[in-house]
């Protein structure tokens, strides 16, 4: 018995053109959480997946407490007790908690399903680790926490020793992300082994023993979390120093572009307006954070604003022109750009090339389509090329890459690049930053900034306090579908940002 | 040292896209005929050479070449709505919809260019316009459908089908031989409806079901390209099928281009039964209660064309060359039925060619791996 749960020692593995893993070793002790830490493409995922047996590896070799083994395929993985909560759940929408903790581990008796046992065991394991479920509810009914919990149940109820965690936080609310660190710490402290995958700095710090970096497919180093900081760590992973806080010079606001006033949008899932009664201005040269928890109604705001859903009420002035009724296209065309929330849902057609999408908004202009409704191939190569130099997207093939096969940092950085080059009046930025590493956020910001001296109005919607509280010039508080808050940045801490934000307290707009 | 760099390029030329299309299709194209032999052989083992070699030959079973010009003729005219119905469903299929009413818009483009040439004596072109205007306004009801009501193409489709054959045979019992259940011929009752041949059908023995529908059909494929690939509107409807969300958010508007797509698919299948119809080779049986094979068929087709249009136009021909081949199967050994089973054993096969194409790419990529 080695010290060692799992030892993946000088792993090489090549894909066509790329060296995605160079020589990378990564040893997981017994018991304790281990931060893999990177930049999106840093060769993380491909790390992970042939720990998972999902790809073969050229050079290098794992061991397995000690002894080397073969992983050929996922089944082999499980055997050995590997077990991994993916980034997007794996989940059975319309089965209950249950029945997915035990799909394809199922106890049955002549041929007919013995949910007892099962059943006995999921709640002795709930209970012994403090992973609340409801083993009866539909996956679809529950929350993201919950499915989460579900599927670190789905681990355990395998016997899994060495637990992968995929970005779990992504996708959490601030107060789930606390109780997912409290039950990760009790699965270190009852002997499991994790593997933390993510680019949140103060999360691995929180919570991980050791950290290992990788960058650009290479292993820089493996550290122990109590002798670093944060500075370090991503000075490591970007391979140069990172400004944490946002450099700039005092906004200079001056006319107003976007004009809301008494604006609704009804809801899809109740009854309710999603957003209700909300006037606010932005003004060219300053940026305008929206800041509240998820589900607030700064979707439907944003749908709003870019047309994807009418208004029930109230209108929206771009530069002093009602566009209240105006179309998305129109919308764009008078000078709206919006990065937006979900980069795979609405940003991109992941099947059509990195340049498909970079013309998606323009393609229609007379400089990419001529007289004749013929695409000027020409033009949109160059102009995409342009875009992908001074933006820094990178990608396999250049500007006839799929973007389904670029990174999600590379994918946000296009899409970024698509609407600043657009030169609006009024830029959305929804959770610009969502699930991209610690460099790229950097660049975002300074993109934003960029804009905002150049003259823009920003409008930013974010769920992060610290680009909450870093990057605009002022907050607009959004709970319940209303605003209920307006500061400065330097007339509030982050405690009292959070009451706002909760709802214990309100302040009426003047 | 040679010898490697003759390997490398061999590989590359393996790994590229077109390439493996074609293998990919040719080996389904064998291992139908080797299937279809295979059924021959339990059904009676003395016949199936020559049969498969009958179906293979189709009009070279003719020894004299100016009989066999005029055949290959005839599986050249039917060879064009064929293609049109692969284009219809090749269209639709790359904008992201499945359009298995294909055979149903081809029905109605039967109908009304038979019943306006026969009841009201009306010119070729008008009864092309009809049946053109006929089936794109079906297709248009299933992408309405699919826009506005989220139902799904494939069931409207279907449903569609059964309504457009009943209708049809309906409406064209009132222009049928009082004899049989077959509309009227349009040799003797309307001349004007028949499509011109401009000349063609000297080029084959004068066979003169040779239309300009045929050369129209090739161009009309080219045209799907064209739109497809190098337009501003193929563009807009290949986002809206990938994702509609994205295409909503750039400013496309989604619903139209949904229904414009399947309303353009329709129109390639209604032209597909008019070029069919019109051009004299077969008549309506107002007692068929089965939808017509040709949307089906068209599928098959596309896929063996590995949905490229201009691939298209090979694929539409290969299964009309094996669907008329068939029907000079030796009766006397075999059944009637046999070459319509022979023939969609192979059809059948052709659909698996996307199949092929993915596990020649792991073998390559394993070879890679390996390396």
């Amino acid at each position: 018995m080695g010290e060692f749960a799992i030892e993946m020692l000088h792993i090489t593995k090549r894909f066509a053109g790329i060296v995605a893993n160079d020589d990378i070793t990564l040893q997981l002790k017994k018991g304790e959480i281990h931060a893999l830490l990177g930049e999106n493409g840093a060769g993380k995922s491909t790390l992970m997946s042939v720990l998972f047996g999902l790809y073969q590896p050229e050079e290098g070799k794992i061991y397995k407490d000690g002894k080397e083994v073969e992983i050929r395929n996922p089944n082999d993985a499980n055997d050995l007790g590997i077990g991994m909560v993916h980034q997007h759940f794996k989940l059975v929408e319309c089965f209950s908690v249950l029945d997915n903790i035990i799909l394809g581990m199922e106890t049955t008796k002549g041929g007919l399903l013995k949910k007892d046992d099962a059943r006995k065991k999921v709640m002795e394991l709930s209970e012994r680790y403090h992973l609340q479920v409801e083993p009866d509810a539909l996956i679809e009914d529950i929350t993201v926490g919950m499915q989460q919990r579900t599927e670190i149940l789905k681990m355990l109820y395998r016997d899994n020793e060495i637990l992968i965690f995929d970005e779990p936080t992504a996708v959490l609310a601030v107060q789930e992300i606390a109780e997912l660190m409290q039950i990760m710490k009790g699965l270190a402290a009852e002997g499991k082994s994790i593997l933390f995958i993510s680019h949140k700095l103060n999360e691995i710090m929180e919570v991980a023993d050791r950290c290992t970096i990788l960058r650009k497919g290479k292993y820089v180093g493996t550290v122990d979390i109590k002798d670093t900081t944060p500075e370090k760590l991503s000075a490591m992973m970007v391979g140069r120093d990172v400004s944490f806080t946002v450099d700039k010079k005092p906004a200079r606001p001056g006319r107003v572009v976007l004009d809301v006033n008494h604006m609704s949008v009804a809801s899809n899932r109740h009854k309710k307006d999603a957003v209700h009664d909300v006037s606010f201005q932005v003004k060219s040269g300053e940026i305008v954070c929206v800041a509240g928890i998820d589900g607030n109604g700064q979707t439907e705001l944003i749908y709003g604003l870019s047309g994807l859903e009418p208004l029930s009420n109230g209108t929206i002035s771009l530069n002093g022109q009602d566009v209240t009724r105006e179309s998305i296209r129109q919308r764009s065309i008078l000078g709206t750009s919006h990065i937006p929330e979900d980069r795979h849902k609405h940003g991109l057609v992941l099947d059509y090339s990195l340049e498909n999408n970079i013309v998606l908004e323009r393609y229609f202009e007379p400089e990419f389509t001529d007289r004749f409704g013929l695409l000027k191939r020409k033009e949109i190569r160059e102009y995409a090329q342009r875009l992908i130099e001074e933006y820094d997207v990178r990608s396999g093939q250049g500007a006839v890459s799929v973007t389904r096969s670029m990174s999600g940092g590379n994918q946000q950085k296009a899409i970024i690049a698509r609407e600043i080059d657009k030169n609006p009046d009024f830029l959305i930025a929804v959770q610009p930053t969502r699930g991209v590493d610690v460099g790229a956020i950097e660049f975002i910001h300074k993109q934003l900034i960029a804009q905002r001296d150049a003259g823009k109005a920003v409008l930013l919607v974010s769920l992060e306090l610290d680009e909450v509280m870093d990057v605009p010039d002022r907050i607009l508080v959004m709970y319940e579908g209303e605003l209920v808050g307006e500061f400065k940045p330097d007339e509030i801490t982050v405690e009292e940002l959070g009451l706002y934000m909760t709802g214990a307290k309100r302040r009426e707009q003047a | 040292m040679r010898r490697e760099n003759e390997k490398k390029s061999f590989e590359q030329l393996l790994n590229r896209e077109g390439v493996q299309s074609l293998i990919a299709s040719f080996i389904c194209i064998v291992l139908g005929l080797l299937a279809g032999y295979i059924v021959l052989l339990c059904i009676n083992p003395a016949g199936a050479g020559r049969a498969i070699v009958s179906i293979l030959k189709n009009f070279m079973y003719f020894p004299r070449p100016a009989v066999a010009l005029e055949y290959f003729g005839s599986t050249l005219a039917k060879t064009a709505p064929l293609l049109m119905c692969t284009l219809s469903i090749l269209f639709a299929y790359k904008v992201g919809l499945f359009n298995i009413g294909a055979s149903g818009q081809y029905a109605v483009g039967a109908g009304l260019s038979l019943y306006l040439a026969l009841a009201f004596q009306m010119p070729w072109f008008v009864c092309l316009a009809a049946a053109m205007v006929g089936g794109g306004i079906l297709g248009g009801v299933a992408g309405a459908l699919k826009a506005y009501l989220n139902v799904n193409e494939v069931i409207a489709g279907i449903m569609l089908n059964w309504i457009s054959l009943y209708s049809v045979n309906m409406l064209l019992t009132k222009v049928k031989e009082s004899s049989t259940t077959y509309t009227g011929a349009l040799r003797t009752n309307s001349p004007g409806a028949l499509l011109p041949s401009m000349g063609l059908a000297g080029l084959f023995s004068g066979n003169k079901y040779v239309t300009i529908a045929i050369p129209l059909s090739v161009l009309i494929a080219v045209w799907v390209f064209v739109v497809m690939e190098k337009t501003k509107l193929g563009y807009e409807l290949k986002a809206t099928g990938l994702n509609k969300n994205a295409a909503k958010y750039a400013g496309m508007k989604e619903k139209r281009n949904m229904i414009l797509t399947m309303v353009i698919s329709g129109c390639l299948s209604g032209l597909g039964a008019a070029f069919l119809y019109l051009s004299g080779i077969e008549q309506w049986s107002c007692a068929q209660t089965a939808v017509p094979a040709m949307g089906f068929n068209g599928i098959a087709a596309a896929f063996l064309g590995m949905l490229h249009p201009i691939g298209g136009i090979f694929s539409a021909y290969f299964i009309q060359h094996i669907t008329s081949g068939g029907s000079y199967i030796d009766k006397m050994v075999y059944c009637s039925q046999i070459s319509d089973l022979i023939s969609a054993i192979i059809i059948y096969f052709c659909s698996f060619v996307l199949f092929f194409k993915v596990c020649m790419k792991r073998q390559l990529s394993k070879k890679k791996g390996g390396q």
